[in-house]
């Protein structure tokens, strides 16, 4: 079954307690922008960041971007209240930190519901990402990822990790890298995007494309921000080769002309074209910024 | 009347005389001439080997005529580092002197001292490109009882050579000056690299003192200032604060906001039709404006596209851009840190400029008229695209018009990059406060939240639309903004005129009105 | 209500607003002190929203002092009920 692909190379964190990022979160080209109520708040001021992300919400526009909100885990004091106040505003996505297994979803998509319910919406619009931070989530991941049609993402916290397995951060990210190939592995078995953990040394730019150069290699779709500097970087690295960009185009241009005429399946260069690997096409050329004629 | 921007100016005021409404930037420019005569330089005499040193500034000053209503005049090349300007007013005020013009090219937050001596009349006429901080607030509450005159930094070259500011004395500070007075700034302990705004002064005051802390053994070279045109030289302790005139290098902004409205005033650069070889470059020295230069130097690179001169206000940024031979050449007038000033000593392709070949638009063409691509700033900007650099939102008189409006005209492509909002205040708005440049002479605005082309110019629109660029109509992005901030109550003005506005070309293309504070 | 609680809330960062709640003693009223950086232009505008949600929250015989650094009307409305709540003892998701 293909899955609805959104643009999400570029994902920017931005602390939920600081009003002049929020209301600039827009500005910066980012696929997604992240507003955190987790780990960039601090325990005192849970409640003020959530009271001012759900305003915000309201009222700012953040233009082309999809916005996600992380929340606190369920097992804080602060998780249950996020949700109340978070979910019937309806952003994109949540992301759930520290995601360890399906029970805990499930768990977590019953409580989701419960206020979608109130509220009258639908159980379908607002998406999950779960964030795998810990081992034990490493292990778990094929079944967080695959098990829920409402979690569309999986993401990877490499600081939470590497504390959790009690390993030093090296910048070469060898301790991580199984994590990292498992949680990208789970991802691609269950038709949905993986994104990477943020590069924390804004100054290094090399480094950066470097990380994030290995990251699309291994199958990663995008990656976390934690400067708008580096956005322009890691939309470089994602952007789809010359090459890629001229396949899917032929591709999406002959499938155009030949639903026209009425023909479902037709081949290129002997390939059968079926419709994820249109939609594919239309994807890359979407992250391409370019149009059929 | 109105001038035809539709801003009311008054035919005559006490003190400053007959003022005529700005009609277009071009307008008085298309006769080929100017009309207002030019007064004579003075006439010296001088017999060999004399002796122009004196032991103080202030025996200098008392040799030079002071008398009450002179004009005094200064340059501004020591920005805040500057004290000669307070020195010597403080030296007239205990004199007895009273009712002075002050013609510094601009003002800075270090000649908020001399405020008692606008109180007490020492001080009753300012002409300035700008005006900062104590001095500003306090001419915007309508302290002066003539209205302060802000001209453009090719204006004041004009307003000199008709006679509109006519100098006695001009106390020339130089960080290095031989005892003929030849008289420089590219070196010396207090070195700030170009003196153009000074070489006009040095030509028309009646007295001329350069001042220094560094004589040097005749010939003082470069003669940046020549002796023929100095009656005196005193040797002092300082001429300022060399940490305030200068820094080491300047260098580009790490706001993320500055830096994303740069980088889309970059790509509109590059779109334009503008950007090709051979092109001429100006950027402001700092902020957002001077962060363009850092992505066109990029993509300068990346296109192997050369340029061919860069204008300005120079920042040791863009003697990185010569040195890489990105650009062939640098007319400097004004240098803004102590990389600049070194290369403008050693580098014969850095070549400092008077403000007359800057930008005085009555001549055979100044140099701004050679510009490709400027890249401006704005305190505030209208639906019309005229642009307000002189007062800020909250009426004080804040800024500078300085080389916006000559640049502007010149450019063949002008830039304006701001942010929509700054704290909680628009700066798209219906209506500036005060016009200093007038929306005809703007071609573009960039701000993080769209672009918007000046509808004077549909094939620019056409350029950058199909290069996929955010264009957005000024209207709707102002709109916009005022949803994102609120609509600010307006501010209260009297009927009382403080402040005039002049266009490079003479004629009045704004006032400021009296605030009323709260 | 009154407030139970001295109690605070924002940043002295630009585009935010501190908001500072005391409990004043019976049938005092309520005592206002608001300062902004942009007083002409929004002063009349941030009053009432204040008032307003004071008086949502029917809060009275509060001292309430405010210093503001333009922020925007949704972050003015954030703090300004994250103080109240405080004050009034609603620790719901946070911990003192």
């Amino acid at each position: 079954m293909s899955k609805k692909y959104k643009k999400r190379r570029s994902m920017l964190y931005i602390p939920g307690n600081n009003p002049a990022m929020i209301q600039q979160g827009g500005i910066y080209g980012a696929d997604s922008i992240l507003l955190d109520l987790e780990d960039a708040v601090a325990l005192n001021q849970k409640d003020a960041a959530r009271i001012l992300v759900r305003n915000m919400l309201h009222v700012i526009d953040f233009y082309d971007a999809e916005v996600c909100v992380r929340v606190n885990h369920l097992n804080t004091p602060f998780g249950l209240a996020d949700l109340e106040a978070i979910v019937p505003l309806q952003p994109s996505a949540i992301r759930y930190p520290k995601t360890e297994s399906a029970e805990e979803v499930a768990e977590l998509f019953q409580i989701i519901e419960k206020i979608e319910d109130r509220h009258g919406l639908p159980h379908t619009k607002m998406t999950l990402h779960a964030m795998i931070e810990t081992a034990m989530g490493v292990q778990n991941v094929f079944d967080i990822a695959s098990k829920f049609d409402r979690v569309d993402a999986i993401t990877i916290g490499g600081q939470d990790l590497t504390a959790d397995m009690n390993i030093v951060y090296t910048p070469d990210g060898a301790g991580i890298d199984f994590a990292r190939k498992r949680i990208v592995m789970a991802a691609k078995a269950s038709h949905i995007d993986v994104i990477d953990t943020v590069f924390p040394d804004v100054n290094d730019e090399e480094g950066l494309r470097r990380e994030t150069e290995y990251a699309k290699k291994i199958g990663f779709t995008g990656k976390a921000v934690i400067n708008p500097r580096q956005i322009e970087i890691i939309h470089e690295v994602f952007t789809p080769t010359e090459e890629e960009i001229r396949k899917s185009y032929r591709i999406v241009k002959e499938f155009r002309t030949n639903s026209a005429a009425g023909v479902g399946v037709f081949a290129i260069d002997g390939k059968m074209i079926d419709a994820p690997v249109v939609a594919r096409a239309e994807y890359i050329l979407k992250l391409a910024n370019v149009t059929v004629g | 009347m109105l001038n035809s921007l539709g801003r009311k100016i008054p035919e005559y005021i006490d003190g400053i005389g007959k003022l005529e409404p700005f009609q277009g930037a071009l307008t008085k420019l298309r006769k080929g001439w100017m009309d207002e005569p030019t007064i004579p330089a003075p006439n010296k005499a001088y017999l060999p080997h004399q002796n122009k040193l004196c032991n103080s500034l202030e025996e200098a000053i008392l040799r030079s005529n002071p008398h009450n209503g002179m004009t005094i005049s200064f340059h501004h090349h020591l920005r805040n580092g500057d004290i000669l300007l307070v020195q010597t007013l403080t030296i007239l005020h205990n004199m007895g002197i009273r009712d002075i013009t002050l013609a510094s090219s601009s003002l800075n937050e270090c000649h908020d001292p001399i405020l008692p001596y606008l109180k007490d009349g020492t001080v009753t006429r300012i002409y300035s490109s700008g005006i900062r901080s104590q001095l500003g607030h306090a001419v915007a509450l309508g302290l002066l009882d003539i209205p302060v005159v802000i001209h453009s930094h090719g204006g004041r070259v004009r307003s000199i050579h008709t006679g509109k500011i006519q100098i006695d004395l001009t106390v020339i500070a130089a960080s290095a000056a031989d005892c003929e007075g030849n008289a420089t700034g590219s070196h010396g302990k207090s070195a700030f690299g170009s003196i153009g705004y000074a070489v006009i002064d040095a030509r028309y005051a009646k007295q001329v003192i350069v001042v220094t802390d560094n004589l040097v053994n005749f010939p003082c070279i470069p003669l940046s200032i020549s002796q023929n045109f100095v009656d005196q030289v005193v040797v002092v302790d300082s001429i300022g604060d060399a940490s305030k005139i200068a820094t080491g290098t300047t260098r580009i902004t790490n706001s993320p906001m500055d830096l994303r409205i740069a980088k889309l005033a970059a790509d509109v650069i590059e779109h334009s039709g503008f950007f090709e070889p051979g092109f001429a470059f100006q950027v402001g020295a700092g902020g957002a404006s001077l962060a363009v230069a850092k992505f066109i130097r990029d993509k300068m690179k990346a296109k192997g596209i050369k340029g061919s001169f860069m204008l300005g206000g120079i920042t040791s940024y863009c003697v990185d851009m010569l040195n890489e031979g990105l650009f062939e050449t640098i007319f400097d007038v004004q240098s803004f840190d102590a990389t600049v000033s070194n290369s403008l000593l050693n580098n014969r392709r850095h070549i400092e400029i008077p403000a007359a070949l800057y930008a005085n638009p009555f001549n055979c063409g100044c140099i701004t008229n050679k510009i490709d691509v400027v890249v401006l700033g704005a305190l505030e900007i209208d639906v019309d695209f005229n642009v307000n650099v002189i007062t800020g939102s909250e009426g004080k008189v804040r800024g500078a018009s300085g080389g916006h409006s000559d640049t502007a005209s010149g450019a063949k492509l002008t830039v304006v990059v701001c942010p929509s909002f700054r704290g909680r205040i628009p700066i798209i708005k219906k209506r500036v406060h005060t016009i200093v440049t007038p929306g005809e002479s703007i071609h573009v605005l960039v701000t993080e939240r769209g672009i918007c082309v000046n509808p004077a110019f549909p094939e620019l629109e056409e350029n950058l639309k199909r290069a996929g660029l955010n264009i957005k109509d000024i209207h709707d992005l102002e709109i916009e903004v005022d949803k994102i901030t609120g609509i600010p109550a307006p501010l209260e003005y009297t009927d009382k005129i403080v402040g005039v506005v002049e266009y490079r070309d003479g004629t009045i293309i704004d006032v400021i009105h009296q605030l009323k504070e709260k | 209500m009154k407030p139970q609680l001295s109690t605070q809330s924002g940043t002295f960062e630009s585009s935010d607003v501190i908001f500072l709640i005391e409990p004043l003693p019976e049938n005092s009223g309520r005592r206002l002190e608001i300062s902004s950086t942009v007083m002409q232009q929004f002063g009349a505008d941030f009053h009432r929203i204040v008032v307003e949600m004071l008086d949502k929250y029917d809060m009275t015989d509060i001292h309430l002092i405010a210093k503001d650094k333009g922020a925007l009307e949704p972050t003015i409305k954030a703090r300004l009920e994250t103080v109240i709540k405080r004050s009034l003892g609603e620790q719901e998701g946070t911990l003192i």
